[in-house]
């Protein structure tokens, strides 16, 4: 992990490089994120991945979370991981519910990432989020005709109504 | 029509076409043995070679990190060990770990080598899972008795400090549930002692073993670079050359007190594959024969009487031990707003498990990074260009666990 001072030291170098990628840091409980533009976030994964220096070159982990009720209130995650120095970093880009049936929007990092093919889809699936430029957006684990973003905080939890079509064809 | 086909007379129903170049597409599974659990794979064949494969998953998701935001913290632990059900104590750690990072609670250094040793248990366990089945796959039934019987005894060693085989929820926030009883030492010890023998005896039957030599040397090879590209973790990737383990790389629990090596392979096919876990058993061995020799003294699990449930003989004595036990099973614990990202070194490769705390009793969102979805992303490049019968092999030496996949 970078220590705080050596988070703003990286956000002082990508500043100099992508004015503006970097909206805020943070620092808790001893680990470390970058809290990222989303317009910007290929950029600073590309940054953090080929400056000499820097080497974050292999993603751990993407995955969203949903901070309803704050608001931007999706947080897509990209866990970083530089071997050589075996320091771990997050960046983190939150996103705004454009509301309605539009689904928010990011650029996806499988050109960056191959990796991220996989857990990008995981992401679509159980939040929607939309990765654009992703070659193979569809739903992986639910089925393809499923309607809804089922790890949204406000999605409805509870019981499937079971229909019993055997009594109700004998009461006719 | 035999008479005509033996003049060469085509009898109009295309028997005498040339069906090696014709590419078809084939089905296998969800429910085939071969695939490990429920894996479905549609494959473009010619003649017997697959040119192109796309594993489809999602058969057996059943909304865990979505049911976890409905528990209280401690009452997650049981879901989360259900995911990856052949290395539940690894998603205990990485759950357990990772709230315990939340909260900033140290854990006693007891129970921190009982993890360890429990760990390392597990992970034997889960290796020979997967020699057995995978030999299996390749014709030596015999290995799936040899490992099932050493399997046997890891699971009674389970059950006798646990109560349970399986699914133990052993691993509490803040500690371990309880000591180890009196005779587990002796037992453990005992085990420790043959599991190296029967490692070599493994060896003894596998690699002198000429068709199963041929079905895996050469075959299913992917290049370092290629893995890390792709996230692979785990004994794929030190089968490849690349010796990154978790365990070494990142301080946790006591595995930096341990001694003990990485294995790696050279070329990163089959047969690395099976060396390198083959020595992983061995090496855990070790450690759990280590954890055993400086197994300290003193408690299992935190004081904080906030997090960690009061012992039971205290709760008809001290009303204040009540309070707290009441306090913890009615509501839980709360954590303060935050989120982590912990990262352990399972069987199968790295295991992370984020946490996001919003300052109620229940976790706002876990998700498991299990590397057995993320490997699979592999299986194409290991695959493609290959007959079907290596294929069936790769699956195997890429030890996935359908349950860990799609959680």
């Amino acid at each position: 992990m970078p220590d705080a001072p050596g988070l703003e030291l990286i956000r002082g170098e990508v500043e100099r490089d992508h004015p503006g990628a970097v909206l805020a840091t943070s620092f808790d409980r001893e680990q470390a994120a970058l809290i990222a533009d989303p317009a910007q976030v290929l950029d600073l994964l590309r940054w953090l991945r080929d400056t000499p220096g820097q080497g974050y070159r292999f993603l751990s982990s993407l995955h969203v979370a949903d901070y309803l009720p704050a608001e931007p209130r999706f947080g897509v995650h990209y866990e970083l991981l530089n071997r050589e120095r075996v320091e771990r970093i997050r960046v983190k880009a939150m996103l705004a519910d454009p509301g309605e049936e539009a689904l928010p929007q990011i650029d996806s990092c499988v050109e960056l990432f191959p990796t991220a093919h996989a857990q990008e889809r995981e992401a679509f699936d159980f939040f929607g989020i939309e990765f654009r430029g992703h070659p193979e957006l569809t739903r992986i684990l639910l089925p393809d005709d499923y309607v809804g973003w089922p790890q949204r905080r406000d999605f409805p939890i509870g019981g499937e109504p079971v229909t019993f079509t055997y009594s109700e064809m004998a009461r006719g | 029509m035999a008479e005509a086909l033996a003049n060469g007379i085509d009898p109009g129903i295309g028997l005498n076409e040339d069906r090696t170049t014709e590419v078809m597409t084939v089905n296998i599974g969800p429910h085939h043995p071969a695939t490990h659990g429920v894996l479905r794979l549609v494959v473009d064949l010619e003649g017997e070679i697959v040119r192109e494969c796309k594993p489809v998953i999602g058969y057996v998701h059943t909304g865990i990190e979505k049911s976890c935001e409905d528990k209280s913290y401690w009452k997650v632990i049981p879901f989360v060990e259900r995911m990856d059900y052949v290395s539940y104590f690894f998603q205990m750690e990485a759950y357990c770990g990772a709230v315990e990072r939340l909260i900033g609670l140290e854990i006693p250094p007891r129970a921190k080598y009982l993890r360890t040793l429990f760990l390392e248990l597990n992970r034997i366990h889960s290796h020979l899972v997967w020699l057995g089945t995978t030999a299996l796959d390749l014709g030596a039934i015999s290995m799936l008795w040899y490992c099932f019987r050493e399997r046997d005894r890891i699971l009674d060693l389970f059950e006798m400090a646990t109560g349970q085989r399986m699914h133990t929820r052993y691993f509490q926030v803040g500690g371990v549930i309880e000591d180890i009883p009196l005779g587990f030492e002796a037992k453990c010890r005992q085990f420790v002692e043959d599991m190296p023998v029967r490692v070599g005896q493994y060896e003894a039957l596998l690699d002198r073993n000429e068709v199963f030599l041929q079905r895996t040397k050469g075959v299913g090879a992917v290049s370092r670079e290629r893995l890390l590209e792709l996230g692979v973790t785990g004994p794929l990737l030190r089968a490849a050359g690349e010796p990154w383990d978790l365990r070494k790389a990142f301080d946790y629990l006591a595995y930096p007190e341990m001694d003990f090596k990485i294995p790696v392979g050279t070329v990163g096919d089959n047969y690395d594959r099976y060396r390198v876990r083959i020595a992983e058993m061995v090496e855990s061995t070790r450690i759990v024969g280590q954890c055993l020799d400086a197994l300290p003294e003193g408690p299992f699990i935190a004081e904080d009487r906030k997090y960690v449930l009061p012992p039971r003989s205290e709760l008809s004595t001290s009303m204040e031990s009540l309070i707290h036990h009441f306090k913890l099973v009615t509501e839980g614990f709360r954590v303060e707003p935050g989120e982590v990202y912990y990262g352990i070194e399972s069987p199968r490769g790295e295991l992370g498990c984020f946490v996001l705390a919003d300052g109620s009793a229940k976790p706002a969102r876990v998700h498991f990074r299990d590397p057995s979805f993320v490997n699979l992303q592999a299986f194409r490049d290991m695959a493609v260009d290959t007959y079907v019968a290596d294929m069936i092999c790769s699956l195997g030496m890429l030890d996935p666990i359908l349950g860990g996949v799609d959680r």
